[in-house]
């Protein structure tokens, strides 16, 4: 599949076209979206308009942006105008909000197509795609497994070479681990780069969106994109994107990378293999490799496992009923409430609301939600301490290759275990990316973390572009 | 009221205003009372998935000017959710100050010297409204409810006063001069019968000395005067629990105005448990100093300064006229009397005229200019006007506005010549001989009498110190 | 902290969340939450006291915006979303207890 920024070069110029592109992407959704159940909507007419309006300012010489003509795929949990907004859940059926998220305003400026609404784990709870009330996502490199999860549908849009481009939301590794189990490049940035406006909240202070691509350089592309201050979230970093995919090629040279013993044990041993092999490969390309401990890491799991839930429970509250989506009727308006409620959430969003009420209900309070807040502290702290000795860090995304359908679903405890290595990040709401590297079982790609202080995106992509390289990906 | 065989009520008061902002509290929709429903809403005010909160700043300084003005500090402060399941609340969680409110402490003077210390005065939003059919057109029998969110969002200060209150006179003056202040600030206008001032009464009941006992709160009460008389009822209600040896339960009470009586409205449950805890989508609040000082230097004089200022140039200030002085504060009319005494006007004369007449036609303000106020009352106070033609003026400058000479000209005031006057008092002294032997005799009371009479005869056109002088003369 | 989590607290919990459980989910969300809980606990070999709770991961401070109007959403896209409505408002079955 053509690369983004191929795409936007050949549309701009007019050897290709915003609308010939569009039919390729759409060609592929028709041939493949049956088999693997990855767009919730396919918004054929909007999308086809979109181009053809493109394609007729290029005919008038007009600039396009960096993104001109490019299919994009969206995380069924981001807001667009008229197009059904399911996040997966039968709560929302039905429902077209009447706004954009900003992140969709800002790619529509840049000139990309958005295509379609991928499927998710319900309310991005999970890992796996499983937990959809519009049935799982297959993974495109081997069907009878998991795309990974929450993003599992727009990881997989992209591993099915549908677009060359998707959005996600990464709220405990739900970009990064998707794109591990998929082959791709996944970015967790930096908390308040990009714009939560208009992406429906599971964790308020965790959630970030991000791009899945097929390689490093369209990651940069979209990111910049999608990136810098909006007056629309109080959370967002006050700065202007910054400038991304011109640091692509800076390399590592004399960079001290910490290889974490926590970000690694514990998983497979083809990927631990995989991800000793990455730090030989940054080794190569001038960097120095530290090996660090940092403990805390641990302590993440249950920390995130209070915090997330606990956000949740309140961010859910809404969806009651009364404004909008489902109502199931009830004799008073607790009654219909509750009914809403119990119809329209699936398993895994129950147990998270319950297990969030009750880590903030009066007596448990401090003993869980006050005592998850200080171990978040302890991160950011420990993080900090890292990275006195080292400019960046890595470790393995994930403890294991794509796993099959099923393997965990009847035990909630061990998919939460398979979030230990991407919940600190965003407890100390700092970037991340995962990128391919190597295989493993059944030749399954493996994905490798590079995780970096706030604000150190450019140098992450640079690191990631070595092990691209490394890799044989151009 | 006061409770009699050694008991004592113990109230605080938690006021509720809405701010006179132009938007709401977290969005961009217009703050306007009497809207068509549901027109005054977005993402945000609806609690639609994805939307996000930004909060307003002008509700933060007026929050904040309403803090100096009760002498609280302003503090570092944050926000929390506080989680609810209700129809009217559309994210089913309330953005609310909690353990850190932006104004921490302070005091309110009342009129009468007493002082009632505030607690806190902090942020929050508030709820929509909803509509109940069937039964009473009350919750309770209906129906069927329907929801306006029009007013969800819309900023509030809740002001939460400390348990100083001993009598329901007090509470009333508490809350008539925080009112006052609201006002003066800017903050709110003040009106209950809209909503936008709503109390909530924490009463309770023991016997001088003692420790603190049950309280009750009291909602609905939409008047000063149901403030009043809500307290006086219940404390009474608890006085006799309590004397009959009963114990008081510590619940929500609601205030019939027509029935004259409170009644539960929800006992204090365990499912009270509204698991505040920090809102992630909003920041922390820490106004510096520049800030602050912005806040405290555009503040105007509030109602005490005020009534000091007016009263202060009062020769002898008489209760009727301290009166007065009260009615032109609350009202904010300082500025005509002001004009006209910085013209040469006696507050003696201007502060009634203001407090009585002006205080008749709020509305007609409008049409009336200081400068129409103050040529007026001088033409009052040279003889030009009688008191009654003066006010008459006045009600004519502030239906349809003009200027009060030419007023006064049209309405034919042009006074009697002292020799009409003359032979006015004459005819009255033959008619009355009793009184007007009465008055040679010494009692200063018949002169009003007689003034009265040649005002009556004359229409009002007879200039009352030439009459006094005529009386005189004639003595 | 150590107790160990009761059926009925999870009952008592699902009535906070506006959650009906079938008497099968109860027993399995007792047990399933159980075990998250349990994991918790290793957050108390930590001595915690000293440190601040970070409830953000940046400390941004005073985000204001100005009090300008913004257009609100058109009314009948609005009533639109309504799962039932009359009168322009949002209709919801009879309301038993006042808000607290
Ligand atoms: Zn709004």
């Amino acid at each position: 599949m053509k690369s983004a920024s191929d795409i936007a070069r050949d549309v701009q110029s007019g050897t290709s076209s915003a609308a010939s592109e569009l039919d390729v992407a759409l060609a592929q959704i028709r041939a493949r979206n049956g088999e693997l159940n990855i767009f919730l909507y396919v918004d054929e007419e909007g999308a086809q308009r979109t181009a053809a309006a493109l394609d007729e300012r290029i005919q008038r010489g007009e600039q396009i942006g960096p993104l001109a003509g490019v299919p994009v795929a969206l995380k069924d949990n981001l807001c667009q105008t008229g197009i059904p907004t399911t996040c997966s859940s039968k709560i929302l059926e039905g429902w077209r909000p009447p706004y954009n998220a900003t992140v969709i305003d800002r790619l529509l400026v840049a000139g990309a197509v958005p295509v379609g609404k991928t499927n998710l784990d319900e309310f991005a709870m999970g890992s796996s795609t499983e937990n959809s009330a519009f049935g799982p996502t297959l993974n495109p490199l081997d069907t009878s497994r998991v795309p990974g999860g929450s993003s599992g549908g727009s990881a997989a849009a992209v591993a099915a070479d549908m677009t060359p481009l998707a959005l996600g939301s990464d709220t405990g590794g739900s970009i990064r681990q998707p794109a591990a189990l998929c082959g791709l490049v996944g970015v967790k940035p930096t908390y308040g780069l990009v714009s939560r406006y208009g992406l429906i909240a599971f964790a308020s202070s965790l959630d970030q969106i991000g791009p899945l691509t097929k390689n490093v350089r369209d990651a940069a592309l979209l990111l910049e994109v999608i990136a810098g201050h909006d007056p629309l979230d109080s959370t967002s970093l006050p700065e202007p994107a910054p400038s991304l995919s011109s640091h692509v090629n800076d390399g590592v040279a004399g960079k001290r990378v910490g290889l974490v013993r926590e970000l690694i044990d514990g998983a497979d041993a083809d990927v631990m293999a995989s991800v000793e092999r990455a730090a030989d490969a940054l080794r190569e390309a001038g960097a120095t490799i530290v090996e660090l401990s940092v403990p805390e890491f641990r302590l993440g799991l249950s920390a995130y496992y209070l915090i997330a839930p606990a956000e949740a429970s309140s961010n859910l509250a809404r969806f009651d009923g009364v404004r909008y989506g489902l109502r199931v009727n009830g004799d008073d308006v607790t009654s219909m409430m509750e009914a809403t409620r119990t119809a329209g959430f699936g398993e895994e969003v129950k147990r998270r609301i319950m297990l969030g009420t009750y880590a903030l209900s009066a007596g448990y309070f401090d003993a869980y939600y006050g005592q998850a807040l200080k171990v978040r502290t302890l991160t950011i702290n420990a993080f900090a301490r890292a990275y006195h000795q080292a400019d960046f860090l890595l470790g393995a995304t994930t403890p294991s290759v794509a796993f099959a359908f099923g393997a965990k679903t009847s035990d909630p405890m061990a998919m939460y275990l398979s979030d230990v290595f991407t919940i600190p990040s965003n407890l100390a709401g700092e970037p991340a990316i995962s990128v391919p590297f190597g295989t493993g079982d059944a030749g399954l790609p493996v994905g490798v973390q590079l995780l970096g202080p706030g604000r150190s995106e450019a140098l992450l992509f640079a690191g990631a572009r070595v092990l691209e390289i490394a890799d044989g990906r151009s | 009221m006061s409770l009699t065989n050694g008991w004592e009520m113990v109230v605080g008061l938690e006021v509720h205003t809405e701010l006179k902002t132009a938007t709401k509290m977290f969005c961009g929709c217009a703050n306007s009372f009497g809207s068509l429903p549901n027109t005054n809403v977005c993402p945000v005010c609806l609690g639609l998935p994805g939307s996000l909160p930004v909060l307003n700043a002008r509700a933060v300084e007026l929050a904040m000017a309403i803090g100096v003005a009760l002498h609280s500090t302003i503090a570092p402060s944050t926000f929390h959710r506080k989680n609810y399941f209700y129809p009217d609340m559309p994210k089913d969680f309330q953005i609310s100050q909690y353990d850190l409110p932006i104004n921490v402490g302070g005091f309110l003077d009342l009129p009468d010297g007493s002082r009632i210390s505030i607690e806190r005065a902090h942020l929050e939003e508030d709820t929509g409204k909803s509509t109940h059919l069937g039964g009473s057109g009350r919750i309770h029998g209906a129906d069927r409810s329907l929801v306006d969110y029009n007013r969800s969002g819309v900023p509030l200060v809740e002001i939460v006063s400390g348990p100083d209150i001993r009598s329901s006179t007090q509470a009333r003056d508490y809350a008539s001069e925080l009112r006052g202040i609201l006002m003066a600030t800017g903050a709110s206008d003040g009106r209950m019968e809209e909503g936008s001032m709503r109390i909530d009464a924490n009463v309770s009941v023991r016997k001088v000395g003692q420790p603190l006992g049950t309280r009750c709160e009291i909602k609905n009460l939409n008047s000063l005067r149901s403030l009043q008389r809500a307290i006086d009822y219940e404390a009474h209600r608890q006085t006799v629990i309590l004397e009959e040896g009963g114990r008081v339960r510590q619940e929500t009470r609601h205030w019939d105005e027509n029935l004259a009586t409170t009644s539960t409205m929800r006992v204090k449950e365990e499912a009270d448990d509204y698991r505040y805890f920090r809102e992630p989508d909003l920041v922390d609040l820490i106004p510096d100093e520049a800030w602050q000082a912005r806040i405290r230097e555009g503040l105007p004089p509030m109602p005490a300064e005020r009534r000091s200022m007016l009263g202060a140039r009062l020769h002898e200030p008489s209760d009727s006229l301290l009166g007065a002085v009260s009615v032109v504060v609350d009202l904010d009319l300082d500025a005509y009397v002001s004009s006209a005494r910085d013209a040469g006007v006696p507050a003696e004369l201007a502060l009634p005229r203001a407090a009585n007449e002006l205080a008749t036609d709020l509305g007609g303000l409008s049409n009336l200019s200081f400068e129409a106020f103050t040529a007026t009352l001088l033409m009052e106070r040279s003889g030009e006007l009688s008191p009654t033609q003066a006010k008459s003026v006045l009600a004519e400058l502030l239906a349809s506005g003009g200027e009060p000479r030419a007023i006064a000209a049209k309405k034919g005031y042009e006074q009697l010549e002292t020799g009409a006057v003359a032979s006015v008092v004459a005819q009255l002294i033959e008619e009355h001989p009793d009184e007007w032997s009465r008055y040679r005799d010494g009692d200063e009371k018949l002169a009003q009498f007689f003034i009265g009479q040649v005002m009556k005869r004359t229409k009002g056109q007879a200039n009352g110190k030439d009459v006094i002088a005529e009386l005189h003369a004639k003595r | 902290m150590s107790e160990p989590l009761r059926r009925e607290d999870v009952a008592h919990v699902a009535k906070l969340a506006r959650l009906i459980l079938s008497e099968d989910e109860l027993n399995r969300f007792t047990q399933q939450l159980s075990q998250v809980l349990e994991h918790a606990h290793d957050m108390n070999s930590l001595d915690l006291a000293n440190l601040v709770a970070t409830a953000h991961p940046f400390g941004l401070v005073n985000v204001v915006r100005d009090d300008v109007t913004r257009p609100s959403l058109d009314h009948d896209v609005v009533i639109a979303m309504a799962p039932d409505a009359q009168d322009g408002r949002f209709a919801v079955p009879r309301i038993l207890g006042e808000a607290p």
